[in-house]
């Protein structure tokens, strides 16, 4: 992944032993944590050293989260010792780990959506009952920390009318307005778009140059080699190595994340494709404040082929899929999928969908993609629930339910494979598999995907490639909406961009490149028309 | 299933738990029962006998349990919907007045085995109307079912009143009571049921209608639990958006779900008007609506659950009844503290007591553990 960043001057490997090296800013030695049976972390230590980026990467259930929740605090060691800048602390609680200069930013973002920035910042951290005075000195301090360290947001503006970008400059500035010497990132780059994660970086370099030490837990290796100084790799709740970042490569650190060699890429590209399967015409959908979520977009995707939509999350993308789905009826504009004309005339609701054998596997696993209440079995036939394989005449066949589930789990994978076993309790990736195999097995016509490996860990991210990929080749149309470039790139045949509800780019796979697709999902490449509308989109050096 | 041991067991979860929450309500009960001066241990003892110590009691406590049921599944279906059905009460109400409008139009004409099923139906019908307004509104106009379903309580009151005093009246009488039902209108008693096959019982209001709660029991489990219509109920109910995702309709399925949980609810009326009474007439629901939400609560909404919870309030209907009854001391308003205390400890509090039994499982399992290494040395 060419991701530039202008202090390359300041990634320097590892210095020799210097004389009187000054105490490692966090030094963990021999933390334990066990979860029931789940030995979540095992005999880790670790040391990050004072003024770097340290990167920590590892699998989904690695134990990374588990390790920087014991050191902010969530969840106490079982066993082990924490030291911050040589000294050893006892951390029972966040506000234990603030006080000893620790932050946190988390991956799903801890503030109060109708808050201004100003108040979420000082929340918590007011410095008296009356508040005029508290403002006044976070006033202060904001402008402070802006200029210092280039973070730039509007103190007044409310939370929710913020993009993502801006949203994590705010938790970074709650943190630093504790006075947060450690800075601890949970997956910062997820939400981001290229652009914006370079802004971030440079945001984290400056941090560093003035001293502040920053962990970064994160699953895109590009972004680690790109980025930091020194490198922990976790698997299964052991600390299996730690690199200098500059001694080491993508393709080590994958492998031992992974503990094997991984495959390179999916199957071949088909040659040929065939006649479309889904086509969508001047397709909208407002809101009902009357805003366009879809504004006026076309395309098709012919069987065998995939289109890979790339765009920043919340151009549009999570709509274009639920009316596609039938999920959310549209407001104009017509869809044909084999020879079916949907329309707002002629709705289709979600089980007449797939009827025509559309298939969805929707964004949000957990909110959408099956009950988390549910059993594995249960979930298994989610959107399936009244086909007659499963059905007497009144009542359910469940041995059927469950011989269908058990043939998908090991088909596909799926572990643990029990049919009993509750959904919420399964893994990322194993949800996602089992979602996927549900969509897949009904061979449908066309498969709408929506990101497809989010949060999934990299060995079951090879695998659901394969299975799109196979599929594809069987002569499925896919329409496929991913945030991640990495995988729109690795997938898709043409690559479709959105921005503000509308198509502003089509590129053919040959012609694709990650800072063109960059730009277009800021809607700042040539021919776009003025500034982007993302604050995030700020002029890029 | 990978069951981490920092879970408890189902046994515990459901068994023991609300075994030790029931007996903290009854610690608390017994001591105001030592503060007013009584003796707890006896008030306890009369308690029990009361409910099950004579066949009068059992019947009595058994009648009252059939109704808890009725109440206790109408909240618990509604659950599985994800809607908080407090209106039992007024469904209750109305079921009764179908059940009684539907006997007093045909019990000169048809036989009973003919009335038994239009009175079922009457109910159900009249219930699940009743309920079916709210859950409209809620599905079609965003008003809250909480707030509506209690308003209609009120609503069904106020019809009643006005209905048995100025229209259902026994022409000539003061009291606002409908005629009597003929003798084909009327469930049998269980006492008469007993003796016709030779088993002499005290006489109790205990009718028909119990074996007819038993079979809504199963049939609740049977349509949650292993049919479409409830995969989709219960998808609705845990997660909406995942349910419109699998092709339900959450607005049919409010809308159904509350007419099924007005059903069960006006089953109260069938118990009430053409087992017990034989006559329409007012406030016989009697709260069983309200308390059916605790009785839901406690059994986990779960039909099993539903019967132990629908027992265990007879017992203490009947059982404080005679309590305050046999000791003048205790009155009803203080009965009425103790079912409150019950409904508080194993609803509102019914988590309260989990931690520390988790704890005492947890050294339980550390201390078996090491007995077995020792053992194993």
């Amino acid at each position: 992944m060419p991701m530039r960043h202008d202090g390359d001057d300041a990634v320097v490997p590892p210095e020799g032993p210097s004389p009187p090296a000054p105490p490692a800013a966090i030094e963990l030695r021999g933390i334990n944590k066990s979860f029931g049976a789940v030995r979540a972390n095992r005999d880790v230590s670790m040391t990050v050293r004072a003024g770097t980026i340290h990167g920590i990467v590892g699998e989904n259930g690695a134990g990374k989260s588990t390790l920087m929740s014991i050191l902010y605090g969530f969840y106490g060691a079982d066993s082990g010792e924490i030291r911050v800048a040589g000294k050893p602390v006892h951390i029972a609680s966040s506000h234990d780990a603030i006080a000893a200069g620790i932050g946190m930013v988390h991956q799903h973002f801890m503030l109060v959506d109708n808050f201004t920035v100003l108040e979420n910042v000082m929340m918590g951290a007011e410095s008296g009952p009356l508040l005029r005075e508290s403002i006044e000195k976070a006033h202060g301090e904001l402008t402070r920390l802006a200029t210092e360290y280039g973070l730039h947001v509007d103190p007044g503006a409310v939370i929710s009318d913020l993009p993502v970008g801006a949203l994590q400059r705010v938790e970074i500035l709650k943190a630093l307005y504790r006075d947060a010497r450690i800075l601890i990132l949970d997956e910062p780059t997820g939400v981001l778009t290229p652009q914006e994660a370079e802004q971030l970086f440079r945001i984290l370099s400056a941090l560093k140059e003035r001293g502040v030490t920053v962990i970064m837990i994160t699953h895109k290796l590009g972004e680690v080699m790109a980025i930091t100084d020194t490198v922990s790799v976790m698997r299964r709740g052991r600390m299996v190595a730690e690199r200098a970042t500059a001694e080491t490569s993508t393709e080590e650190l994958a492998e031992l994340m992974v503990g094997r060699k991984l495959k390179a890429g999916v199957s071949p590209r088909a040659e040929t494709v065939g006649a479309p399967a889904l086509a969508v015409e001047r397709l909208c959908l407002r809101d009902r404040y009357g805003v366009a979520r879809i504004d006026d977009i076309g395309f098709e995707v012919r069987a065998g082929e995939i289109v890979g939509i790339a765009g920043v999350s919340g151009n549009g993308q999570s709509e274009l899929l639920e009316v596609l789905s039938g999920i959310t009826p549209m407001t104009a504009g017509r869809i044909v999928v084999e020879g079916r004309e949907v329309s707002v005339a002629k709705p289709a609701r979600p089980d007449e969908m797939r009827g025509l054998r559309l298939a969805h596997v929707p964004e949000d696993r957990q909110r959408r993609g099956l009950v988390t209440a549910f059993t594995a079995r249960e979930s298994s036939i989610l959107g399936y629930q009244r086909d007659p394989a499963y059905n007497g005449r009144l009542f359910t066949d469940y041995d059927a339910v469950d011989g269908h589930c058990r043939d998908l789990m090991e088909r596909f994978d799926v572990r643990p494979p029990l049919p009993g076993i509750i959904s919420g309790k399964m893994s990322g990736g194993n949800q996602q598999k089992l979602i996927l195999a549900r969509e897949i097995d009904r061979d449908p016509k066309v498969l709408l995907v929506g990101q497809p490996t989010r949060g999934v860990d990299i060995g079951a991210i090879e695998f659901i490639h394969q299975q799109l990929a196979d599929l594809r080749d069987r002569g499925c149309a896919i329409l496929m909406v991913s945030v991640e470039l990495d995988e729109i790139m690795a997938l898709s045949d043409r690559i479709l961009v959105m921005f503000e509800g509308r198509i502003v780019g089509e590129v053919a796979i040959k012609d694709a490149d990650t800072s063109t697709l960059g730009l277009m999902m800021a809607n700042a490449h040539e021919g776009a028309s003025a500034r982007g509308g993302t604050s995030g989109a700020e002029p890029v050096a | 299933m990978s069951a981490a041991p920092a879970e408890l067991p189902r046994w515990i979860d459901i068994g023991l738990i609300p075994v030790i929450n029931i007996c903290l309500a009854l610690l608390v009960s017994g001591l105001i029962i030592l503060a007013i001066g009584e003796n707890p241990v006896e008030a306890m003892a009369i308690m029990i006998r009361g409910a099950l110590g004579y066949g009068e009691g059992i019947g009595y406590t058994l009648y009252y349990t059939t109704n808890f049921i009725f109440t206790g599944l109408a909240v618990a279906i509604a659950f599985h919907a994800g809607l908080f059905n407090i209106g039992g009460e007024g469904q209750a109400y109305i079921g009764g007045l179908g059940v009684g409008l539907a006997i007093l139009a045909f019990d000169s004409t048809l036989p009973f085995f003919l009335l038994l099923p239009l009175g079922i139906l009457a109910g159900a019908a009249f219930g699940a109307a009743w309920a079916a307004i709210p859950a409209w509104l809620q599905a079609y106009r965003g008003s809250h079912i909480v707030i509506t379903t209690i308003m209609f309580n009120f609503i069904a009151y106020a019809v009643m009143v006005y209905l048995m005093v100025n229209v259902l009246i026994k022409p000539g009488q003061m009291s606002p009571e409908s005629r009597e039902f003929a003798a084909a209108g009327q469930l049998p008693f269980m006492h008469e049921m007993l003796a016709g096959i030779g088993i002499t019982v005290t006489p109790t209001p205990l009718n028909l209608s119990i074996v007819w709660a038993l079979l809504c029991c199963v049939g609740v489990w049977a349509y949650i639990w292993r049919t479409r219509w409830g995969y989709e109920l219960r998808a609705v109910g845990h997660n909406e958006a995942a349910a419109v995702y699998a092709g339900a309709r959450p607005r049919h399925i409010v809308v159904a779900a509350m007419c099924i949980s007005g059903a069960l609810a006006g089953f109260v009326g069938f118990n009430e008007i053409m087992g017990v009474h034989h006559r329409l007439l007012l406030n016989f629901p009697a709260g069983y609506g309200f308390t059916g939400i605790a009785v839901s609560l406690m059994g986990r909404n779960h039909p099993v659950g539903v019967v132990l919870a629908s027992l265990l309030f007879g017992v203490l209907y009947q059982g404080g009844a005679e309590l305050a009854f046999e000791v003048p001391t205790i009155t009803r308003e203080l009965v009425v503290t103790i079912q409150g205390l019950v409904i508080l400890f194993s609803g509102a509090l019914a988590y309260m007591s989990t931690p520390w039994v988790t704890r005492v499982w947890r050294a339980l399992l550390a201390w078996r553990a090491g007995a077995a290494a020792a053992e194993g040395a």
